[in-house]
């Protein structure tokens, strides 16, 4: 770690470009109907804008690794979270357990 | 942008950057493990915001995956380019909130005054926006519950989209409700949010002007950096998740 890590305007402004045009782009593909295509898009583009915000607005490509592991470990627990209670939800419509006397 | 006359073309200061003028808080031995303690310290408070909007995101999902079809045709009432409009406003509020950060790196007090008023102006209106959307919301009584003694009432304009979504989910209207449930609740806490970070803002630039923050120290505007862009971020999901769900039904 370097005492002046002062990232250059540049770099800033063409990360606030492509945050604009992923914008446009989610905007563009979610008026054309791709059936479950579409969710794949939508969240395809808005992960890949936030890791442009976390990576390089937030700082985490400087930040210690202490503080990485720490925003990694909270993105982990919230997939486990939303993994873990729609493997119920999406599970539970498919199983059919026989019924006794039927 | 680094014109100041204390920082030359790299960014760097002119006194060099070992002649500290700065103390670290008597718990620390550095001005850098000072800033290390603050920045752990933010991400472990974030970790609880992303878990605290975590369970919004994943009651939207679990009643989304339900009611599909009553989840799209209430998204497809929501204001598109306000939305889209509001989105690019925090992506803009976000790069002068990191030049008002980096401002400060290179010893420009009035950019990073600048920057912070731009800030403050950009997330002011979003939150203008905002209140538009919501009162639009009002009038056409899609807020659930009864307020003011009108009941939550959502009715689709297109006949034939209506019968269409009725063979697909007949009490699509109560379903509509829990999604306006989730979308008040999901972008007022949002808002809330905006609101906190404009009234830090406010401080910070009280404590800018009067020349606190320089290029050894600056992690009050560097951690409100972070909760800024992390509200960003959160943004940046909520807006195709409610708004564009339902888009191409009108495409």
């Amino acid at each position: 770690m370097s005492e002046h890590v002062v990232t250059p305007v540049k770099t800033y402004v063409f990360v606030f470009v492509a945050l604009l045009v992923g914008t446009l782009l989610t905007v563009l593909v979610s008026e054309v109907d791709l059936g479950w295509a579409n969710n794949i898009a939508a969240m395809s583009i808005a992960i890949v804008k936030a890791l442009l915000v976390l990576y390089f607005f937030m700082e985490l490509r400087h930040s210690t690794r202490m503080s990485a592991l720490t925003a990694i470990a909270g993105f982990f627990w919230l997939v486990l979270m939303l993994v873990m209670i729609m493997m119920d939800y999406w599970s539970r419509h498919a199983i059919v357990l026989p019924v006794p006397g039927k | 942008m680094a014109s100041s006359p204390l920082v030359d073309r790299h960014g760097h200061d002119v006194h060099g950057g070992h002649a500290s003028r700065r103390h670290p808080a008597h718990q620390f031995d550095t001005m850098e493990q000072q800033k290390e303690s603050s920045t752990l310290g933010m991400w472990l408070f974030l970790v609880t915001e992303i878990m605290f909007f975590g369970g919004l995101f994943t009651a939207y999902l679990v009643y989304r995956t339900l009611y599909p079809a009553a989840f799209a045709a209430a998204s497809s009432t929501l204001n598109v380019p306000l939305g889209a409009l509001n989105t690019a406003v925090l992506i803009c509020s976000s790069l002068t909130m990191a030049l008002a950060i980096r401002s400060a790196q290179v010893n420009w007090r009035k950019g990073a005054m600048i920057f912070l008023v731009l800030t403050m102006a950009l997330g002011s209106t979003f939150l203008v926006v905002k209140a538009f959307e919501y009162h639009d919301k009002f009038v056409e009584h899609h807020v659930p519950g009864h307020i003011l003694n009108t009941p939550f009432h959502f009715v689709l304009e297109d006949a034939r989209e209506a019968s269409a979504i009725a063979k697909l989910d007949p009490d699509y209207q109560r379903h509509a409700e829990i999604f306006f449930s989730l979308y008040f609740i999901m972008t007022g806490v949002h808002a809330t949010h905006m609101i906190i970070g404009l009234g830090i803002l406010a401080v910070l630039l009280f404590y800018t002007r009067r020349g606190k923050y320089d290029s050894e120290y600056y992690n009050p505007l560097e951690m409100t950096g972070l909760y800024w862009h992390f509200v960003d971020i959160v943004w940046i999901f909520l807006f195709p998740l409610l708004y564009l769900l339902g888009a191409h039904l009108h495409g």
